[in-house]
């Protein structure tokens, strides 16, 4: 059952990515083109998921969507894991003043519900892809940094990181080489269930309309313009709340079978 | 603790003042007969003319006596208008909290237990979608089938108009209603995440050697789990739990938005939208502060639980 | 208040009195200090709850309000209000000369950052010859000046040791209009009671709840469980959603005129822009009426100017551009705008002609609007993109500083004409509102005699000249006067849409005993 479902997820992942990579060639229209008079059509053979408010193709913004929803997921926890790995390496080796200062700094960083921290962020810098990917990347690096820095104390006194050591190694080289390496499991399932979590966070911003801005079609914008419909066009808010939730679903199932592989007491 | 205070200030400071622009803007929104000169008394009133480490001089001396200053929207003290917003917000949290509590950790159990049996693959698949729901499609959806279509809930509030006029017992009536909605959303990801906890913590606990050795002495199957399997299971979830009221306060921002709820995340949402920077660092600081005291329960429910865990010193 | 057709006098139901109104609306009042409030909710309690000395009537005519009646003297330069007598404010102190005088001083005092200071700055001095006579004389004639009082009057008697920042009077206000005050849950709803002792009459209905549904979606399915009693439209849903069986038995929809209108504004200072004809071609290359079906599903009109079409100021003979993409062509070709280079892109001096359009976040008409201009300036191979951004930096960053090449924005108008501060040449200072640089010597020559002739003939004519000057010089792409869209629980009687509104005669709406759904 546990693999059955590993390989629904990865196989949902794999497909999404086909969409996003080949969404110019499967897209029958321009998601951005509109036509006032077929606005709000039903889905039909012409429309597989019908039309906008603009008359715009809802399946082709769909496909262009999931482009933004992976772009957001994979670069935002791809910039937390970076920082999360350099910082949570380094307060786990040197250890001492240089661990405590960084372990604080994640502990106060913690103490912040990450949705307050991100609005109150957004609300500075305001709302594009590049905001939110930078800002979400900067406030979910505690975790991460967390699981680095305990697998690495216990990494770092393995006789082969020791014996690297005596035998000269740079510090720079031990920690990139042998224990990184070692230690990034965890990190690895942290990181896949972060992409959920990003995607989920990209659409919740932009239901408070803080994501995406259109015209970018993005999950969480087209379901936002979706609400405004509620009544009319359910097919406008059904969609794009599905896609979010088996892409989600999907990436749940992946970490769910990465740590469970990673983890093989618990069965 | 107190250095973790004091960088939740400065992180809550430097957050906000990134930013371009004054919040005094939009006060004066575009209206043709409001002039430059307006926009700048009003800078003046609310010190913004002042260097930024004045500022953070000047609001950190404040924050000591528990002032947060003035919002830029109305004026009024931003503790005022945090405490008035958030009891409901405790409130809906609290139930959130008890309603993951007596959900997940029966079904956490009874999966562990029935582990493959048709109720674990069910939950197992609940869980998931529960994880994956974006929490305001969930929640329109929730309103437009009981609110409008069934018409049985409230679409949004916390108590019906005519509260006032009602008794005690059917103001609890009233209010519950209301509550219904939110709470069941705000603590759909928590259920999810807590009965997979809970599950995999049971599992974990029934392999090791104490449970063997009480189910080998031949203690009935009953107290092995409730006694010593549960007791021992619960121990990560209280932590969690603790760990997990960030969270639950990220969610309720979404949930008193969908719901028309005038708690304390309403409250940050309008002030995002109107740049109200001492109420968003007002809001900041108290929400961490939060936290540090769900941990801080947390630990003490933590040493309650586990005999092996007694403070010294 | 109005009465019954004649035909069925018989029949004719008397206003009974109670049941309550409930608002729904998607933000909270701000300050209840009517000086103060600029933002809409502040607005629509502070105009219930105070009264200014002059009003508009349902001719868009100025009648009295505090003010009993008024002379203009010494040619315009001077105009003396006679106040009713026997008015008291709602805690029963009564209501003199004096409290003008007061909300004047208040108006003018660089301590209250009040954003309605500008036209009071205009009067010489405030004289209040007795209780009930208040005589303003201006520094130069001021043709606005009379509108300018419907300004709320405040108590001098609850605010003169008060400091305006401060006051608890900005949550619980004391005034002489239709309804009290009487509570204030922050972020959940105020409540209003009946002012039984209103110079006019007292109002039928018992309660005016305004409720706060900080969610546009929400709102409406709280609107549709009769949740709430009157809502704001938006285009789609007064043409789609509200159009059914159910609907249509619980809800009245209306539809009046809004006094204002959506553009584009073009930095005139921006080489690109500076030809007039350019502009002229730009316009011509838009469909307008294609914006009204898209963004306002026909619930608007094409704006032809400053002005919109329900103001005396408005000039039927200036006529909105026809859509016409090829005479768009030919005109930016005979301004040296033509693709040379085969990319499809028109170009000059081997420029491409490309611009960014900006406009704020949170606007979805504005922006809908947008993206349809940048669809149809491509096919004239002009190159539009589009930049969304904060509402605070949008103005703070770009608009004062100037810093556009385009921007979408809407002006709200009042029923004044006069837009002196909008289109002078004088106004062009950092945080002022010719932001577009607009510079027009003809122009401002008529702004200035507007702003001085009392005589609404003459002053036509003025503004009928304001309007084609503007329209031909077209520092805007006029767009749209979108209409007002309001739904109103059906068993309200009297309701009554006109050119100033749909709330101006709410103290005699009323519902019949048996449909009452609230009782106080």
């Amino acid at each position: 059952m546990k693999n059955k479902l590993m390989l629904t997820g990865v196989i949902i992942i794999i497909l999404l990515i086909l969409a996003a990579v080949f969404a110019p060639k499967i897209a029958k229209y321009d998601p951005t083109y509109i036509n006032i008079k077929e606005a709000l059509l039903p889905p039909s053979e012409e429309h597989l998921m019908g039309t906008d408010m603009l008359g715009r193709d809802l399946f082709s913004r769909m496909l262009f969507g999931s482009r933004i929803a992976l772009t957001i997921g994979i670069v935002a926890v791809g910039l937390a894991a970076v920082i999360g790995v350099a910082l949570g390496s380094i307060a786990g080796y040197f250890g001492g003043k240089i661990d405590s200062v960084i372990m604080r700094f994640a502990d106060i960083m913690l103490c912040f519900p990450a949705f307050f921290l991100i609005l109150a962020v957004i609300a500075v810098v305001g709302p594009s892809i590049f905001n939110i990917m930078i800002i979400i990347g900067l406030t979910s690096w505690m975790g991460m940094a967390r699981l680095i820095r305990a697998e690495i104390l216990t990494l770092k006194t393995r006789d082969y990181v020791l014996c690297s050591r005596v035998l000269g190694a740079s510090n720079f080289f031990i920690i990139t080489k042998h224990l990184i390496p070692n230690g990034i499991g965890p990190v690895l399932v942290s990181f896949v269930f972060g992409v959920a979590g990003a995607i989920l966070m990209e659409a919740g911003l932009s239901f408070l309309g803080l994501g995406v801005q259109p015209p970018d079609p993005s999950w969480g914008n087209i379901l936002m313009e979706g609400k405004a419909v509620l009544g009319v066009g359910w097919w406008v808010i059904l969609f794009p709340g599905l896609a979010i939730l088996i892409t989600v679903l999907a990436f749940n199932l992946l970490g769910e079978g990465l740590r469970d592989a990673l983890n093989p007491r618990i069965k | 603790m107190i250095p973790i205070l004091f960088g939740i200030t400065l992180i809550s400071f430097a957050v906000i003042h990134m930013a371009p622009g004054k919040p005094t803007d939009l006060v004066t929104q575009l209206n043709p007969k409001v002039s430059m000169e307006a926009r700048e008394k009003l800078n003046k009133i609310h010190g913004l003319d002042k260097p930024l480490y004045v500022q953070y001089l000047d609001w950190i001396k404040k924050i000591g006596r528990l002032d947060f200053g003035k919002s830029f929207a109305d004026s009024r003290p931003v503790i005022d208008k945090i405490a008035e917003r958030l009891p409901i917000t405790l409130l809906i949290n609290v139930l959130s909290i008890f309603i993951i509590f007596i959900v997940s950790i029966p079904v956490g159990i009874k999966s562990a237990l029935r582990k493959g049996a048709p109720f674990d693959k069910i939950s197992t698949v609940a869980v998931f979608i529960g994880f994956a729901i974006p929490s305001f499609w969930l929640a329109l959806l929730l309103i437009s089938f009981f609110g409008v279509h069934l018409g049985i809930l409230p679409v949004s509030g916390i108590v019906s108009l005519d509260f006032e006029k009602l008794n005690l017992l059917q103001k609890i009536f009233d209010l519950s209603r209301h509550l219904i909605l939110p709470v069941f959303v705000l603590s759909i990801g928590g259920i999810a995440g807590f009965s997979r906890y809970m599950r995999q913590s049971m599992l974990s606990v029934e392999h090791q050697d104490y449970i063997r050795t009480a189910r080998a002495k031949g203690l009935p199957e009953k107290e092995v789990i409730y006694r010593h399997a549960l007791k021992n299971a619960l121990l990560p979830i209280i932590t969690i739990l603790g760990l997990s009221i960030p969270a639950l306060l990220s969610g309720s921002v979404i949930v008193e938005k969908v719901f028309s709820i005038p708690g304390m995340g309403l409250l940050m949402f309008e002030s995002v939208f109107m740049r109200d920077y001492n109420v968003i660092m007002g809001i900041l600081i108290v929400s961490a502060f939060l936290t540090l005291l769900g941990n801080l329960l947390a630990d003490i429910a933590y040493v309650y639980a586990d005999p092996r865990i007694r403070y010294e010193k | 208040m109005e009465t019954c057709p004649r035909s069925n006098n018989e029949t004719c139901p008397r206003p009974t009195r109670g049941d309550a109104f409930v608002v729904g609306n998607i933000g909270d009042a701000r300050t209840l200090i009517p000086i103060l409030a600029s933002d809409s909710p502040s607005s629509y309690i502070v105009a219930l709850v105070f009264s200014g000395l002059v009003k508009y009537d349902t001719n868009v005519e100025l009648t009295g309000d505090l003010a009993e009646s008024w002379d203009i003297e010494d040619e315009g330069l001077a105009i003396v209000f006679h106040l009713r007598k026997n008015v008291r404010w709602h805690d029963g102190h009564p209501f003199t000369a004096e409290d003008v005088k007061f909300t004047y001083e208040k108006l003018i005092d660089p301590a209250v950052p009040t954003p309605y200071g500008g036209d009071f700055k205009m009067i010489d001095r405030l004289e209040i010859p007795d209780a009930f006579t208040v005589k303003v004389i201006y520094k130069e004639p001021f043709s606005p000046g009379l509108t300018s009082w419907h300004m709320p009057i405040m108590p001098k008697h609850l605010l003169e040791n008060e400091s305006f920042v401060t006051t608890k009077f900005a949550r619980a206000p004391v005034g002489t209009g239709p309804y009290k005050f009487k509570r204030w849950k922050s972020g959940e709803r105020i409540d209003l009671v009946a002012n039984e002792d209103y110079f006019e009459h007292a109002p039928y209905i018992d309660r005016y709840i305004y409720r706060v549904i900080p969610d546009q979606a929400t709102l409406f399915l709280e609107l549709e469980t009769e949740g709430i009693d009157l809502m704001s439209l938006e285009p789609i849903q007064f043409k789609k959603l509200t159009d059914t069986r159910f609907f249509k038995k619980r809800f009245k929809k209306f539809k009046y005129p809004f006094f204002g209108y959506t553009y584009m504004a073009y930095n005139l200072k921006d080489e690109k822009f500076k030809d007039k004809r350019v502009r002229q071609a730009l316009n011509y290359a838009v469909n307008k009426q294609e914006l009204i079906e898209g963004v306002l599903f026909g619930l608007g009109r094409i704006s032809a100017g400053q002005f919109v079409p329900e103001s005396w100021a408005y000039n039927e003979d200036v006529k909105p551009y026809p859509f016409d993409p090829e005479k768009a062509k030919t005109v930016l070709a005979e301004c040296g705008w033509q693709d040379t280079d085969g990319d499809d892109w028109i170009d000059k001096d081997g420029k491409n002609f490309e611009f960014t359009i900006l406009t704020n976040q949170g606007n979805d008409m504005r922006l809908k609007t947008a993206e349809i201009i940048q669809r149809r300036l491509k096919d004239i191979g002009i190159k539009v993109d589009i930049r969304v951004l904060e509402w605070a930096v949008f103005i703070n960053e770009f608009v004062d500083k100037k810093r556009f090449e385009a921007i979408m924005m809407g002006w709200g108008l009042g029923r004044e004409p006069d837009c002196f501060d909008i289109f002078h040449s004088s106004k062009t200072g950092p945080g002022e509102f010719n932001f577009v640089s607009y510079s027009n010597p003809e122009l401002d020559a008529l702004l200035v005699a507007g702003r001085r002739t009392f005589d609404k003939e003459k002053r036509k004519q003025i503004y009928h000249k304001v309007q084609k000057i503007l329209y031909d010089d077209q520092p805007y792409m006029f767009l749209y006067v979108p209409d007002s869209l309001v739904a109103v629980h059906s068993r309200f009687e009297n309701v009554k849409p006109s050119a100033i509104g749909i709330g101006y005669n709410f103290i005699d709406w009323w519902v019949p005993k048996a449909k009452q759904r609230y009782r106080y």
